[in-house]
């Protein structure tokens, strides 16, 4: 038996104030799941390619006397497939496994993370929430990627549980590939803008769906002199994420309990770029719109709109396409199909902005030494298969 | 003080997420094992790394040498008890195994057939 490549431990993960502690065996849960997360995607997904290959696409193109046309089809035939039934039931298990781990971690020691999120929240004029403000459906029907109570569930008064309990358990599916904060998409977006647009020095910033201002920090630090609104609707993931950033010393953060389909409190022309960072999928048909009209109405001339998203479908090969929907059915990620099949260009030209101005960008993130160690010496060039690769899309506005 | 007398964190641990649960296998109940199976993986991998954790603790402290322990070697009646424990361990993770070949074995009645049998007048 060869000698596998060590994980790092979540024990790795810079440990900010409002962090919730870990004992010893939360520790090793941590890192079973994190192991077992990497064992499903390196060793056992290989295997529904092979039992598509091999089984499944030769018994349709036989009984149907054609290929698959189809991610739908794919999936449809493949749910008959026993290998593919149990990747998927261990992937789905262990999705619900970390919720687990993470939530009673995080619970056993609630009062004590609440009392130093007001402590740090006291009387902060960078923390605006706002009742008024409604769960919209596109997070309210299911709760996303099976995290129960979503991003805004508040079980008692000033709750944060479901926010510290995403802080917790991003690495175990991640496997350390987000950085020591879980910050690497916002790191990549601070490093792309200093290489690439040296000349682009945003005063004000804009950060869509920003649940616990983990991407919003890391922009906040790449542009000390800026003003950064993150926004977002779910009440604890602010009141945790404005703690948290106090915690990791970043104060030019506002903390804004709003929903991007309608800003009245922001000035048409008033932000220099505007982020989003994994959100777009968890949006809607008729929610995406909306955001992307309020986006160009805020954003100036000459400012940027820049999205992290995973990559659309178009030009995708089936299977890979039939492979990441998974989520979309049974991760509860219902939009996630629907998003990643859409015409960008198209539904850019629609909300105001020229889809013909639209790029595509693959930015890459520093691989994070805390977590995976120094470069070997003599380790020259790129940092293949340690870096990750964040895909982003936007505009310049003209 | 944050009150939180009025929720059950065990519950609140363990609780679903919104959105109908998807099961793959054929068997909704199969699915089920393999989740308690998995869990309790989980739990042993925990329980390897405490054990780990001990030896490193007692090594510090000079109590155990742990090339020492690597070729420890039992002695018979140390083996012996051993043998017996692995045993009995086996035979309780596997009793449903054994329960099903004594059934077998005996063609034991259904409790509607005994029913049946006690309430012939």
């Amino acid at each position: 038996m060869s000698v596998a490549k060590p994980l790092p431990s979540w024990n790795v993960l810079t440990k900010h104030d409002v962090f919730p502690t870990a004992n010893h065996d939360e520790v090793a849960r941590l890192n079973f799941l994190t192991h077992l997360n990497v064992h499903l995607s390196a060793q056992i997904l290989p295997g529904v390619r092979l039992a598509y290959e091999g089984t499944v696409k030769p018994e349709f193109e036989k009984t149907r006397g054609r290929e698959p046309e189809s991610r739908h089809e794919i999936r449809k035939a493949m749910l008959n497939n026993g290998y593919f039934q149990m990747w998927s039931a261990l992937r789905r298990n262990t999705m619900e496994m970390r919720h687990q781990a993470t939530r009673a971690q995080v619970l056993r020691q609630i009062e004590s993370l609440v009392e130093k999120v007001e402590k740090l929240n006291f009387q902060a004029d960078t923390l605006e929430l706002d009742t008024s403000i409604e769960v919209p459906d596109n997070i309210g029907s299911v709760d996303i990627h099976c995290q129960p109570g979503c991003y805004y569930e508040e079980y008692f008064e000033n709750d944060v549980t479901v926010a510290a309990s995403y802080d917790v358990g991003l690495f175990a599916t991640t496997a350390g590939l987000l950085g020591a904060l879980s910050d690497g998409g916002g790191q990549a977006i601070g490093k792309w803008l200093s290489e690439s647009h040296s000349d682009f020095k945003p005063k004000r910033i804009l950060d869509i769906g920003c649940t616990i201002g983990h991407n919003a920090v890391p922009l906040a630090q790449a542009f000390p002199d800026a003003e950064v609104i993150a926004i977002d609707v779910a009440r604890p993931s602010l009141r945790y994420a404005h703690a948290r950033a106090k915690a990791l010393g970043v104060n030019n953060i506002k903390f804004v309990q709003a929903n991007a389909e309608d800003l009245p409190q922001y000035d048409d022309q008033s932000f220099d770029l505007v982020t989003t960072s994994m959100f777009l999928h968890e949006t809607s048909h008729s929610s995406m719109p909306r955001i992307l009209k309020t986006i160009n109405r805020v954003l100036k001339p000459g400012g940027l709109m820049l999205h992290l998203e995973q990559p659309q479908y178009e030009g995708m090969d089936l299977y890979q396409q039939f492979i990441r929907d998974w989520d979309s059915f049974y991760n509860n990620e219902p939009y996630w199909g629907p998003m990643h099949e859409l015409d960008l260009k198209a539904m850019f030209d629609k909300c105001g902005f020229n889809g013909e101005d639209m790029f595509d960008v693959g930015l890459i993130s520093l691989v994070d030494e805390k977590i995976f160690g120094k470069r070997e010496k003599g380790d020259e060039g790129e940092d293949f298969g340690r870096a990750p690769v964040w895909n982003a899309y936007g505009l310049w506005k003209k | 003080m944050t009150d939180t007398l009025d929720i059950n964190k065990l519950d609140l641990a363990g609780t679903k997420a919104k959105g109908k649960r998807p099961y793959f296998l054929e068997s909704k109940q199969t699915e089920q094992v393999m989740s308690i199976v998995m869990s309790l993986a989980m739990e042993l991998s925990v329980t390897r790394e405490r054990l780990a954790s001990v030896e490193c603790l007692l090594e510090d402290r000079g109590l155990l040498d742990r090339e020492q322990l690597n070729s420890y070697q039992p002695d018979k009646s140390e083996a012996e008890r051993r043998s017996a424990d692995t045993q009995e361990f086996l035979a309780r993770i596997l009793r449903i195994m054994q329960q099903d070949k004594e059934e077998m074995q005996r063609n034991d009645p259904t409790m509607e057939e005994v029913q049946e049998k006690l309430t012939k007048s």
